[in-house]
């Protein structure tokens, strides 16, 4: 995983609830068997129009939103699809860190894996950042280590990580790696099940 | 102390180890398919890691592969990146020894279908898979749900998953329900109740006596469509209905290992004195069959009533998501919803695809036809139901109704395979996401019952089943 301490950058708003991972990847994107290059398949159907091309209205195609690295969005960002996709797409366009009001739960799980940061501040929190990200050409600091969030107008918005998490994130530990050194436990565990669950014991 | 939940006593048989915060959840069975997996096997082999548990896996290929020509082999499947995808599998679980039904295998079908089929998926378990849906299998009271591909590849590594504590939530689903209404309608009513965030941070177990009524085949209806809700997973407590139906399932203990099961199956319930951070209650008797009118699951009304109109929202984010969700739908503010045209049907998915929904389908289209302007199809969930509905005749029922039969798979639930609506088609969907370009580009899903998508078939647009004559 990519470890996040800290980013300084430009935020682009999308002010849409319950955002679905199909919007954010549909699935034409997902038959691929690596995970790179997923940024052409971001958003598609909001980028791009049934000849494929650009459509300039969409905020993420306007010029002063290119190169952003923040993300803003409303109410249960990355609902519905468990595809790890969606957190690839996003990071590959370039978002180390989305804020909203709230996350789906197993994107939010998924970010995290990846060193995608969620950002969970409430609604009028949002808002407010959201104001201050349009028109872009500002600059936006999400520092993990302080859990802070602050605006281009020097205002700064203290939001809750689990501090498991944050360290986890901060060091960039790779999860499998950490598991493994619990081999023993997980050999007794097994152990011990296939005592009391022998049926399953082929 | 209170009791324990059903969710509490399946979480404390597994935790293996507790790591600074995390409990680290052993994984009983891990169902796995060609869509998610690719990325966590070369993560595996790029760091030298074998897969711990090949036994507790099972590989399906059901996302993407086309619903016609199956016997013909992945080598004929006419997408070059879905059969790159289904040859990585393939490859994949022969290297690591997985057990495996590839496409053409009449055991194959959507995940969700196969695993309980099987008798792989048991009370007291926890199942995971690449997929949301994975909640389906709760209806057997496994702790069940889906992981992104970093936790397949840690679960493929060490047979279990890094997870934090749900909240308990309990829905009492209380009465008797009328004609024509069942799982599909309690689910799509709890989440038009509780919104597609409603469930977040929670494990719900349903209960009450309209539950106890479910079938094992409707009860994973409504656990399917937990995910829909927000949850993390759906619940219900093991039954006489249970054990009947995994008695002599393939991968069911038999004899003496049956009964040393059934013993253990028993314990899972939640205790009389459990505490649920959140209880709800929903009187079935008063629902009508549902569908929705919106792009998502929790835009939903009864099939009497109306799309919602923006004029009557004060907020004007809720305002403009309304305006926006009829605009993409093609509706009007207010207009009943029973009056809006279907261009498609499609009859199968893992929420609805077992062979209980194809006979509710199939005795709504017995001796009826299909509307002219309507093309419809039925995809089985899995080869074994498509080879159950083929011995009842019911492939017969759906022909002569004029209903294209396919081979199983997911085909139109997402579109990844051939099977996909045209920009505008309205479709009336068994399935369980109606979302924006869900499936395909630029198409229209209402989503509802076996029984409610005939009907639309056969009137050309939204029809209340009940009003069949
Ligand atoms: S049928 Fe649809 S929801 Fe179910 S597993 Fe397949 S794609 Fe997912």
């Amino acid at each position: 995983m990519e470890a996040f301490t800290r980013l300084d950058a430009r935020a682009v708003p999308l002010n849409l609830a319950n955002i679905d991972t199909d919007q954010i990847i549909p699935k034409q994107f997902l038959k691929q068997v690596d995970r790179e290059g997923l940024a052409r398949g971001l958003f598609y159907d909001l980028r791009f129009d049934e000849a494929g091309k650009e459509k300039p209205d969409f905020v993420m195609n306007r010029p002063e939103y290119k190169g952003a690295g923040v993300m803003i969005a409303g109410d249960n960002f990355g609902c519905g699809s468990s595809r790890e996709h969606a957190p690839w797409a996003l990071m590959d366009w370039g978002i180390r860190a989305i804020i909203a009001p709230s996350f789906a739960d197993i994107f939010n799980g998924n970010s995290l894996n990846n060193g995608l940061l969620p950002v969970v501040l409430p609604p009028e929190q949002v808002a407010e950042l959201m104001d201050e990200a349009k028109g872009g050409n500002h600059l936006f600091t999400v520092d993990l280590e302080s859990q802070t969030v602050v605006s281009p107008s020097g205002k700064v918005f203290h939001f809750d990580i689990d501090p498991q998490r944050k360290d986890k994130l901060i060091k960039g530990l790779d999860a499998i790696g950490e598991t493994l050194q619990h081999s023993p436990e997980i050999d007794v565990f097994e152990m011990k099940a296939a005592l009391s669950r022998p049926w399953l014991e082929g | 102390m209170s009791g324990k939940t059903l969710y509490d006593k399946i979480w404390d048989a597994h935790v293996a180890a507790e790591d600074n915060g995390d409990t680290i959840l052993y994984i009983d069975l891990h169902l796995i398919h060609e869509v998610t997996t690719p990325q966590a096997f070369a993560g595996l082999r790029a760091a030298g890691r074998p897969v711990r548990r090949p036994d507790r896996t099972l590989a399906v290929a059901d996302h993407n592969i086309p619903t016609e020509g199956q016997a013909k082999g992945v080598g004929a499947v006419a997408d070059e990146e879905a059969r790159l995808q289904l040859q990585t599998l393939a490859r994949n679980v022969k290297d690591a020894g997985i057990e495996f039904f590839p496409m053409g295998d009449i055991r194959n079908g959507i995940v969700h279908v196969v695993g309980p089929e099987q008798g792989r998926t048991q009370p007291g378990m926890t199942i995971v898979c690449g997929d949301s849906h994975t909640s389906t299998h709760g209806a057997f009271g496994a702790l069940a749900h889906g992981i992104g591909t970093s936790e397949v590849e840690h679960v493929l590594a060490t047979q279990t998953l890094r997870q934090r504590k749900s909240k308990n939530m309990r829905v009492t689903f209380h009465g008797r329900p009328g004609l024509d209404v069942g799982a599909k309608d309690y689910a799509l009513a709890l989440i038009g109740l509780i919104g597609t965030a409603g469930g977040t941070g929670y494990v719900i177990e349903y209960a009450g006596e309209a539950i106890e009524a479910l079938s094992i085949e409707e009860r994973m209806t409504l656990c399917n469509l937990t995910i829909e809700g927000g949850a993390r997973a759906g619940l219900v407590a093991p039954d006489e209905k249970t054990y009947a139906y995994l008695m002599g399932r393939p991968a069911s203990p038999k004899a003496l290992a049956w009964e040393m099961a059934l013993a253990y199956w028993k314990g899972f319930y939640s205790d009389p004195d459990a505490k649920f951070d959140r209880e709800l209650s929903i009187d079935v008797a008063a629902l009508a069959p549902m569908v929705t009118w919106g792009t998502s699951p929790e835009d939903v009304v009864p099939v009497t009533g109306r799309a919602p109109d923006p004029a009557d929202y004060d907020a004007p984010d809720k305002r403009a998501a309304v305006e926006r969700a009829l605009a993409y739908m093609g509706l009007n503010p207010g207009q009943p919803i029973a009056e809006a045209r279907i261009d498609r049907v499609f009859i199968g998915s893992c929420t609805n695809s077992r062979i209980e929904d194809l006979r509710a389908a199939a005795a709504v289209a017995k001796g009826r036809k299909v509307a002219s302007t309507v093309k419809a199809m039925v995809v089985p969930g899995s080869g074994l139901v498509k080879e159950q509905a083929e011995a009842e005749g019911l492939d017969v029922i759906f022909r002569e109704a004029g209903f294209d039969w396919r081979e199983p798979g997911c085909s139109m639930c997402l579109a990844m395979n051939p099977d996909r609506l045209e920009p505008g088609e309205r479709c009336a969907s068994t399935s369980n996401r109606n979302f924006e370009g869900r499936q395909g580009r630029g198409g229209r899903t209402h989503l509802m019952s076996p029984a409610m998508a005939v009907a639309a078939a056969v009137m050309g647009r939204i029809a209340d089943v009940r009003e069949l004559t």
